[in-house]
């Protein structure tokens, strides 16, 4: 009797112990990559190139930051440049794609209509275009109008990318929002208008910034478009700024390293502040259809 | 009487159809009919002569179009699928985790934060022959003496990008499963313990049931996204060595920008778009198969 517990706790044990290996592991995959672009865009090339590796950095400066910042002529690159064309673009068609979005979210939250799903379906299908495949057609398209290689092109194509995930989302977080609040409302007095700003907007408006942080987030990050509608520094994106450290043959790992903590940064900060409503917002949308 | 109105619903709506008829639906028409032409950027006026399906034939006939197709299929595949089952993983580790779950839950989010062409440039660097992390380990730990081609020998070229993928698209699995093993009621588990299931038929006939809907809903996201690969793949080996790791997506882009045949590419992207929707359809009616289970269950 008493061995048979023993033995059982003695496997307990040995299970916790397992399982917490593991999980170790699997943060360990998960981080390794990111630090190991972080150390690198620390160290000097020298090090980078050499063999036998160095696994203990001996030398760290932010040389690597200095250059990139400082311009074409001294070995950088216009990221300054990259980097304002990244935030106009993502800002701007984020706040049209939250627009977009709340209005359609809204229709398909709190409105009946015939054929609502097949509508639903048929908007996230256009989301499922590869962004290659659109952008042959979107490319002879702005070659005729004039709107390649400006800001204004990548914006409208970021909101059409945009408007329907942004839709999914702003639908399942107005669907949380208990009806009879603005029903209550509105036998108060209210407008649906009114009710709407004065009840339900603020009650969703957790999820709703979230929804704008992943649309944000999307445009920070998306390549396939912006590579092939954009030109020059008028409105080339950091993703494609990246492209700018590799030549035909050689890549210059430490600046790469370095735009790539400059792209992360402001990417890892928004995600941290939306985790939470994210996952909220996708699965009450997609259960309790 | 009163004038006619546009239904609200309508009205709500009319935003969004509009700018993605502009953006998306038109475009399509445009490359749909550009698809049944031999037209070249170089020769604007090739725009207007109708060919029919020929584009549509000669890629029946291409072998090299059909590899790629064959490889994006097989890259989708056994992608999502490992995605889900590492996803799940990870998802019940965390879960089981008796400390620092919100530190656990973040960490795990990391990945889906990194831009695919990121994600691509890293793991190039990091399956780099001569200075990557992984040779460099390998070498250094004695498991090998020379340098392991990744991304050059055609086979491992495909794992390593498959790798990348991986490592940037689990965390969206990971997250919706978790997010359905937070929100699972106790009741039944306890109620299978007490009627003596072992762990395995618990996990199989109670958990697995409850967590399917959100699994689903992870991969309908992924399959609306899937082209993102495109990013990585592009980075990482541009469909080399010898076109061994070319997918659907490097195909159309090479056609249409280096060998400036849009015509071709168009037809090309038209089955690139239709394997999209077909794999997005395909989890939608899983989604409502599995939502419509959960309604009559809960």
């Amino acid at each position: 009797m008493m061995d048979a517990n023993q033995s059982s706790r003695i496997r307990k044990r040995l299970t916790r112990w397992a399982l917490n290996v593991a999980l170790f592991i699997a943060m360990a995959i998960i981080c390794l990559p990111g630090l190991w672009i972080v150390l690198n865009s620390l160290r000097p090339t020298v090090e980078i190139m050499a063999k036998p590796p160095v696994w203990i950095p001996r030398e760290l400066n932010f040389d690597a930051y200095v250059a990139m910042f400082s311009g074409v002529g001294a070995g950088g690159i216009p990221v300054l440049d990259y980097f304002r064309n990244s935030i106009i673009i993502a800002t701007t068609s984020t706040v049209i794609a939250l627009a977009v979005g709340m209005a359609g979210g809204y229709a398909f939250a709190r409105y009946r209509f015939r054929g609502k799903s097949g509508w639903f379906i048929g908007l996230m299908l256009t989301r499922t275009v590869p962004g290659i495949a659109l952008s042959l057609p979107l490319f002879f398209l702005y070659a005729r109008l004039g709107i390649i290689d400006t800001h204004f092109g990548l914006i409208l194509a970021y909101v059409a990318m945009n408007v329907p995930f942004t839709i999914w989302l702003i639908d399942g977080f107005f669907r949380q929002v208990p009806k009879d609040l603005s029903e209550a409302a509105q036998i108060d007095g209210c407008t649906r208008w009114q009710a709407f700003w004065r009840v339900e907007f603020p009650l969703a408006r957790p999820g709703i910034a979230s929804a704008g942080i992943f649309a944000f987030l999307t445009a920070w990050n998306e390549f396939a478009l912006a590579s092939q509608l954009t030109r020059s520094t008028n409105s080339k994106t950091l993703p494609v700024g990246l492209l700018d450290y590799t030549a035909e043959f050689t890549i210059d790992w430490r600046g790469m390293c370095a735009l790539a903590v400059v792209m992360i940064v402001p990417a890892l900060l928004l995600t941290y502040a939306v985790q939470k409503h994210l996952v909220s917002g996708l699965t009450s949308g997609a259960i309790k259809g | 009487m009163k004038p006619w109105r546009l239904p609200p619903h309508l009205l709500l709506l009319l935003p969004a159809v509009l700018i993605l008829a502009a953006i998306v639906v038109i475009p399509l028409g445009l490359s749909l009919w550009s698809s049944f032409t031999p037209f070249r950027l170089t020769r604007p006026d090739t725009m207007y002569d109708f060919i029919g399906l020929r584009n549509y034939a000669r890629l029946l006939g291409d072998a090299q179009f059909w590899s790629a197709f064959g490889r994006t299929v097989l890259l989708l595949t056994v992608a999502l699928n490992l995605e889900m089952v590492l996803g799940l993983g990870l998802a019940l580790l965390i879960e089981r985790a008796s400390r620092g779950q919100r530190i656990l839950r973040t960490i795990m989010m990391f990945p889906m934060m990194f831009s695919p062409v990121l994600v691509g440039f890293q793991f190039k660097f990091m399956f780099n022959d001569n200075v990557g992390l992984v040779n460099n380990a390998l070498q250094s730990l004695g498991l090998t003496d020379r340098a392991i081609p990744w991304l050059i020998d055609q086979n491992l070229a495909f794992i390593s990008i498959m790798v990348a993928e991986i490592w940037s698209s689990t965390a969206v699995f990971a997250i919706f499963i978790l997010a359905g093993l937070m929100a699972m009621p106790r009741d039944p588990l306890e109620a299978a313990r007490v009627d003596g299931c072992t762990p395995w038929q618990t996990f199989r006939y109670v958990t697995w049931p409850f967590l399917m809907p959100f699994a689903f809903i992870a991969m309908t996201i992924r399959s609306l996204d899937v082209a993102r690969a495109y990013d990585i793949i592009k980075i990482m080996t541009d469909g080399g060595p010898a076109r061994r790791t070319e997918v659907l997506w490097t195909l159309i882009s090479r056609t249409a920008y280096s060998d400036a045949r849009m015509g071709m590419a168009n037809a090309m992207a038209y089955i690139a778009i239709l394997l999209s929707i077909a794999f997005t359809l395909i989890f939608f009616r899983q989604l409502s198969k599995a939502r419509s289970q959960i309604a009559a269950e809960w």
